[in-house]
């Protein structure tokens, strides 16, 4: 049985949240791993959590990148075994140079708490295969920096290279300026690196895997890694 | 050693959209300072370090802006060192 690893920083707040998903709701094998660890030869698929990790102090995840545990994360990851980082894990996979890319505060200014709309660009990664191409998912973001950018020529290459997994949309599938929470450039809600196997994402589909929360979308995240993982 | 005093200043890249100066901005306007055409916000980060030379200080720095201090995909930054004397 694939077993997940849910890494655990000073600051992160969603960690039981995926542990929940993950373990009660899912029933899969699931752990914690506490920053301090660096052995993560047990675990098939690394969760880098949301929250406030290190307080958000300096930029966010800027100093969580730095924990003992992100080393194994980025040989876990170069070994080709699936990596997902959700809001600040994605902001911490960002600063860790994982994944390309930077984050600003939301062009509101606000910290911004609601279900968002998604369409799916890439269903090949390991966290999207289980996907219909096509298909809208109803996932929520909560975050005051979620406002991801990233330079011209090297949003080229994101295009280009299928990177782009997400994207914010209307619940019609219609990626619009008015269904963008954050200000991201190109809608972007998450990417992946070039060989697909790490993702981030800002939405959180930890917090969507219930029917009495809202919604069940998220579930398709963790499913669609966990038949990925059981086809090798 | 010597001591010195160092200042990092890291500001948004100007190609970076800076909604929160954005915001300062606008309130200036409202507050009656028409005068202010654009403002930009970023960070000031003094450190005190102890070094043998301002230039080893300053490589120093320098590192440390690019490994932590600041992200240089949306930042720049730049270094103000002065030795303190001893009284």
């Amino acid at each position: 049985m694939p077993k997940f690893g849910v890494i655990v920083f000073p600051g992160s707040n969603c960690d039981y949240d995926c542990y929940n998903a993950l373990k009660n709701i899912l029933s899969y094998d699931c752990e914690y791993v506490w920053h301090e660890e660096q052995d993560l030869t047990d675990f098939d698929c690394v969760v880098i959590p949301g929250g406030f990790s290190y307080g958000d102090y300096l930029r966010t995840g800027s100093i969580a990148r730095f924990s003992p545990v992100m080393e194994s994360v980025r040989s876990f990851a170069e070994k080709g075994k699936p990596v997902i980082g959700i809001c600040n894990g994605f902001q911490i996979l960002v600063e860790s140079g994982i994944l390309p890319g930077a984050f600003l505060k939301n062009n509101s200014l606000k910290f911004v708490c609601k279900w968002t709309h998604l369409t799916i660009e890439n269903t090949s990664t390991p966290f999207t295969c289980s996907i219909k191409p096509g298909e809208v998912l109803k996932i929520p973001v909560a975050h005051g920096e979620g406002n991801f950018f990233i330079e011209d020529h090297s949003l080229e290459s994101l295009i280009s290279g299928s990177q782009i997994v997400f994207r914010y949309c209307n619940e019609n599938g219609e990626s619009a300026p008015s269904s963008n929470p954050n200000g991201s450039v190109h809608n972007i809600a998450g990417i992946c690196n070039p060989s697909g196997n790490v993702i981030g994402m800002m939405p959180h589909p930890e917090r969507s895997c219930e029917d009495i929360i809202g919604g069940t979308d998220g579930r398709l995240i963790f499913e669609s890694v966990f038949s990925w993982i059981e086809s090798r | 050693m010597n001591k010195y005093f160092v200042k990092v200043e890291v500001k948004l890249k100007p190609l970076v959209l800076d909604p929160q100066g954005k915001a300062v901005s606008s309130a200036l306007n409202n507050l009656g300072y028409d005068e202010v055409t654009s403002t930009r916000i970023g960070k000031l980060i003094e450190l005190n370090i102890e070094g043998d030379s301002e230039e080893k200080v300053k490589e120093a720095v320098t590192e440390m802006c690019n490994k932590l201090l600041a992200n240089t995909v949306i930042e720049d930054f730049s270094i103000h060192i002065t030795e303190e004397i001893n009284a």
